[in-house]
């Protein structure tokens, strides 16, 4: 979508130019020079591992001994057999769908907040993004399964209120909670591309329905939230990529297990079990593939839906 | 993806008084900044929790809640340091400084040539290489691991750095190469139309006119590219096996998964210590790290 003018120029250029320009031939040369890198990354690193990877997905491969097919019998193991993977299916799909909009909602909060109040946007700006910046790391998720352990500061923090708290991270009802909390934590950066967004938005549009009457809901449903769509369907569709591929913090805090009670086994981190914990890398093949068609499908239905809530103003590029 | 397209100008409105049509009265702007605050200490305290704990005494981590030490312990660092029985932590930041370093390399070099490609050269199937380019960017890499895991252990590459690194140099991080495609886009071609009238070919306008003018983009590819490789763990975690290779976010794991409640602060300590760098990175490029995700989406 976003090479279409650039797409259609080259290819359906005037062939008549080629004899005009002798410099022609050697620019598609230098052309292939310059993608040469690429194209090697692009078979050796990508795409040849990605079919040889379908390959092995209907075989049985330990790493050790020459890879054995055996037909569907992965994939049919994985939907009839496999409690866990279904497990990780729903926990995965449980973390996405609270995640992404929690973190999104405070982040869009956060930018209405910052975008009326101008004083110190930038120092906010910076501050709030620092969790963003360092949320991925080993280190945070230590710290959080420290803060939300038995003896833990959260606990600290609740018994001030009278509150008897929990192992938070030991509770299978509560440890995929301290996940979403920790995602929803790193807000900082959408709530920048919100913030980018708000000041785009002309002030004449707000002027023209204070003028009309409207109220500060009103005027958030009928004229931020129709004009900020394009940037919430951005930060939808990159939050729902992101929020699918979650590995560290679970896979750290559940001490590398995706416990406790399998409650934290994201997709992912079940994909990394059977391959590099019990090598088996067929049935590991077979889980990403189907993971790859997943996402695949759910970013198209992401996109899809854009088409129903995404307003676009006419400005004449679309 | 609709990165800068996403945020495109919905009309021009230069310096824009807020939300015109209803001037803040006072207190409304001073309790948004209570709240804002309210919100930036809950934001915050993980990370000064973080730091704060790396100083307490052991005996203070499980009844002691107060961000700030009752007594001033800077021994955690130490005692961290070497907590880890036969090895330092100066190993596990020297190999994480290796591959990262490594990386920043062969992304800024690959993906530029790459881009200059796509962005200033003419060439047949330009537009069907681009289109698989930014299919690629989509492309989860939990999907390739386990294939690639089989290929660099057949190249006997497991427990070095040649994993993390070689792709890169061959422009596999499509996002860079993406990001560096639009920045070039943005060069006025006059200046490489000058250069070709004077003779230069694609490759001296590339190193003399273009590459030159693509700084930002390529500071930006640099930054990202260091922050990222120092704070991966997935693909860490799966190619190196043995301490003596591991970098700092595996060796944190090493340390979690290896001590009682007693290494608390330490472990702490060095949860601190390997988030420095980061932090530095974030210090002096903070304009341009901030500014990068309105204008390419970079997360976090």
């Amino acid at each position: 979508m976003v090479d279409t003018a650039e797409r259609q120029a080259p290819p359906t250029g005037p062939r008549t130019g080629a004899g005009v320009r002798p410099g022609r031939r050697k620019e598609a040369i230098a052309g292939y020079v310059f993608l040469s890198p690429w194209l090697l990354g692009l078979f050796g690193i990508t795409l040849l591992p990605m079919l040889y990877s379908l390959y092995l997905s209907f075989t049985d491969y330990d790493l050790l001994q020459d890879p054995e097919w055996v037909g569907a019998e992965n994939y049919v193991r994985m939907f009839t057999d496999d409690p866990r993977f279904w497990n990780s299916v729903g926990t995965t799909l449980l973390f996405a769908v609270t995640s992404v909009p929690l973190k999104l909602a405070v982040a869009l909060g956060v930018a209405l907040l910052l975008y009326r109040n101008r004083r110190g946007v930038g120092l906010y700006r910076s501050l709030y993004y620092v969790p963003s910046l360092l949320g991925g790391s080993v280190a945070i998720a230590i710290v959080w399964q420290t803060l939300f352990g038995g003896q833990g500061a959260i606990n600290g923090l609740l018994a001030v209120f009278g509150i008897t708290g929990r192992a938070w991270i030991n509770d299978p009802a509560f440890a995929l909670g301290t996940l979403v909390i920790l995602a929803a934590w790193q807000f900082g950066a959408p709530m920048v591309i919100f913030l980018a967004g708000l000041k785009q938005i002309p002030a004449e549009m707000f002027e023209a329905a204070a003028l009309d009457g409207a109220g500060r809901f009103t005027q958030f449903w009928h004229v931020t939230l129709p004009l900020l769509s394009p940037v919430l369907f951005f930060n939808v569709v990159l939050e729902t990529i992101a929020g699918f591929q979650g590995f560290t913090a679970a896979f750290v805090i559940s001490g590398g297990t995706g416990g406790p009670a399998d409650s934290t086994l994201l997709y992912t981190v079940y994909l990394y079990l059977r391959g590099f914990g019990d090598f088996q890398m067929g049935y590991a093949s077979a889980m990403a593939w189907v993971f790859l068609i997943a996402l695949g499908i759910i970013t198209a239905f992401v996109f899809r839906s854009g088409s129903l809530w995404v307003h676009y103003a006419d400005e004449g590029d679309r | 993806m609709a990165t800068t397209t996403a945020v495109a100008p919905v009309g021009v409105s230069p310096a824009a008084p807020g939300p015109a049509g209803q001037k803040g009265r006072w207190y409304e702007g001073a309790t948004a900044h209570v709240v804002l605050i309210a919100i930036l200490l809950v934001a915050l305290y993980p990370i000064v929790y973080m730091i704060g704990t790396s100083f307490k005494a052991p005996d203070e981590i499980l009844n002691n809640f107060n961000v700030l030490p009752r007594e001033f312990s800077p021994g955690n660092y130490p005692l961290g340091w070497v907590g880890i029985p036969d090895i330092t932590f100066g190993t596990f930041f020297l190999n994480s400084a290796v591959i990262a370093i490594g990386v920043v390399v062969g992304n800024v070099v690959a993906c530029s040539l790459a881009a200059f490609a796509f962005a200033r050269l003419k060439f047949p199937l330009r537009g069907f290489w681009f289109a698989i380019m930014i299919g690629t960017l989509l492309l989860p890499h939990h999907v390739l691991i386990v294939p690639q895991y089989v290929l660099f252990n057949s190249l006997e590459w497991i427990d070095t750095p040649l994993p993390m690194i070689v792709p890169k140099f061959l422009a596999t991080e499509a996002f860079f190469v993406f990001l560096m495609v639009q920045f070039m886009r943005g060069i006025p071609r006059s200046l490489d139309e000058a250069a070709e009238i004077d003779g230069c070919g694609p490759y001296r306008r590339f190193f003399f006119v273009v590459l030159p003018l693509t700084k930002p983009a390529l500071v930006t590819t640099a930054v990202f590219s260091f922050i990222w490789t120092w704070n991966d763990f997935f693909t860490q975690l799966v190619y190196l096996n043995r301490t003596p290779h591991f970098t700092v976010p595996i060796g944190l794991r090493l340390f979690l998964d290896s001590s009682g409640q007693n290494a608390i602060a330490p472990m702490f300590a060095m949860s601190v210590l390997s988030l420095v760098p980061v932090f530095l990175f974030f210090l002096v490029f903070q304009r341009l790290i901030v500014d990068g995700i309105n204008t390419s989406g970079i997360k976090g």
